[in-house]
C-alpha cells in the first residue's frame, strides 16, 4: 500500500500481557534493555522492567544511541535489547543501516507502534507513521515479527536467538498496549 | 593548542595491550599510526555514534578500559551521550574528545559553536565528575597516566590541530577485515 490507508474491520484480537514478555525476554537471555520511553510500552514493559534489575535498564536521551550500545554489546557476547517507539525507530535508520545491517550485527529491537489500532494490521491503520514501518523494514531486509496478541508472544525467543545465531538484525513490532 | 599526532603519541604511552580504543575519522587514521592493533574499535559507522558503541562495550566487559577518541563534531552529533554516559557510570570508559573547532572530514567547515562551546563545561553539566581539558602538551604528559587511573566515566577535551595532510582509506576502518580482527581479538582476552 503507498497511499492511504483502506478501510479494514479489525480482527478481534485478545490481550497482550507484558508480564508474558518480559519473561520471554528474560527466557532470551537479554541481560541489558536500552531504552527512550513509548507510550505504548510505558506501563505494560517499561515501568515493570524499570523496577527489576535483571535484565539492567539503561536509559538513554535518543534512539540511534542504543543502536550503538547493542552493537558494543553484541562484540563482547551480551545480549541486549532496544525498547523504543517506531517514531524512534524511523529517527535511527542510518545508524541500524550502518551498524546492524551493513556491518551485520545482531540488533534486536521491540518497537512499539504509537497509533496503530488494536486488530489492525500495521499496513493497513490509518496511521502513515503506522503504515510505512513494514515497508521500510522489507525495502532495508530486515526481518521483523508483530506481537498483537499473547499467541505472539513466543515469537520473541526463537526470533532473538535466531538475530544472534545469524548476527542480522531483528525488529518485534508491538500491536497494542500490552497489559 | 597541541598537535594531534604528538597528542595521540602521549596518549599511547599510557595504553595497554589489553585496552579497547575507539578513535573516530581523521583523529582514527593517525591512532592508526601511532597505535596498530586489532583492539582498535574502528567500525562506528558514523554521526557521533562512537562513544555510544564504546558505552556498550564497557558495560559489556567491565574488565577492560575502554578509551573513546572522538572528535568535536561527533559530540555534537550525539550530544546526548554526554549524559546517558553519566548516567549509566560505567568505570571503565574514557572519553576524550579531540576539540579542532572543524568538521575535518568533511571539508573542514566549522563547527556550530566553535569556539564559543565548552565540551568540558557540557560534560561537568550532563553529570561527569571527572572531567580535564587540556590546551598543552607538557601538562598532558604529567597527568595522563593518573587520569588512565581514575575511576570512570572520565572525560578529557584536548584542544588540538590537525597534524597535516592524510591519506583517507576509509577500508582501514569499516572493512570487514577490521571487524573480524577487533572480535577476533576480543574473544581470546
Amino acid at each position: 500500500m503507498s497511499g492511504n490507508a483502506s478501510a479494514a474491520m479489525p480482527r478481534v484480537v485478545g490481550d497482550l500481557s507484558g508480564e508474558g514478555i518480559i519473561r520471554e525476554i528474560k527466557a532470551s537471555g537479554i541481560q541489558f534493555v536500552i531504552s527512550v520511553p513509548d507510550i505504548t510500552t510505558s506501563e505494560g514493559l517499561l515501568r515493570p522492567l524499570a523496577k527489576a534489575s535483571d535484565p539492567r535498564l539503561i536509559r538513554i536521551c535518543k534512539e540511534d544511541e542504543g543502536v550503538a550500545i547493542c552493537a558494543g554489546l553484541a562484540y563482547t557476547g551480551k545480549r541486549g535489547l532496544l525498547l523504543i517507539q517506531q517514531t524512534g525507530l524511523l529517527d535511527s535508520i542510518n545508524a541500524i543501516r550502518g551498524n546492524a545491517v551493513e556491518y551485520s550485527l545482531p540488533i534486536c529491537m521491540m518497537v512499539g507502534l504509537l497509533q496503530k489500532e488494536k486488530g489492525i494490521p500495521p499496513r493497513q491503520s490509518k496511521s502513515y507513521g503506522v503504515r510505512i514501518v513494514e515497508p521500510i523494514l522489507d525495502a532495508m531486509g530486515i526481518v521483523y515479527h508483530n506481537l498483537e496478541e499473547d499467541s505472539d508472544v513466543p515469537k520473541i525467543r526463537p526470533a532473538i536467538d535466531k538475530a544472534f545465531t545469524d548476527s542480522k538484525p531483528v525488529v518485534l513490532l508491538i500491536g497494542q498496549t500490552p497489559s | 593548542m597541541m598537535d594531534r599526532k604528538k597528542t595521540l603519541a602521549v596518549i599511547a604511552r599510557h595504553v595497554t595491550e589489553a585496552d579497547i580504543v575507539l578513535p573516530v575519522y581523521s583523529t582514527a587514521f593517525d591512532w592508526l599510526d601511532v597505535r596498530p592493533s586489532p583492539l582498535n574499535y574502528l567500525s562506528h559507522g558514523a554521526m557521533g555514534l562512537a562513544s555510544s558503541h564504546a558505552l556498550g562495550l564497557a558495560l559489556g566487559r567491565p574488565d577492560k578500559r575502554v578509551i573513546v577518541l572522538d572528535g568535536d563534531g561527533s559530540l555534537l552529533m550525539n550530544i546526548g551521550t554526554l549524559v546517558s554516559t553519566a548516567e549509566a557510570a560505567p568505570k571503565n570508559l574514557y572519553h576524550f574528545v579531540c576539540e579542532n573547532g572543524t568538521y575535518e572530514a568533511n571539508g573542514g567547515h566549522p563547527i556550530p559553536g566553535r569556539g564559543a562551546v565548552s565540551f568540558a563545561g557540557m560534560a561537568r553539566s550532563a553529570g561527569h565528575k571527572n572531567v580535564h581539558e587540556f590546551s598543552d602538551l607538557k601538562m598532558l604528559e604529567q597527568q595522563i597516566g593518573a587520569i588512565l587511573a581514575e575511576p570512570g566515566p572520565v572525560f578529557v577535551c584536548l584542544k588540538i590541530v590537525s597534524s597535516g595532510e592524510q591519506e583517507r582509506d576509509y577500508s582501514r576502518l569499516h572493512g570487514p577485515h577490521v571487524r573480524k580482527a577487533f572480535r577476533d581479538a576480543l574473544g581470546a582476552g
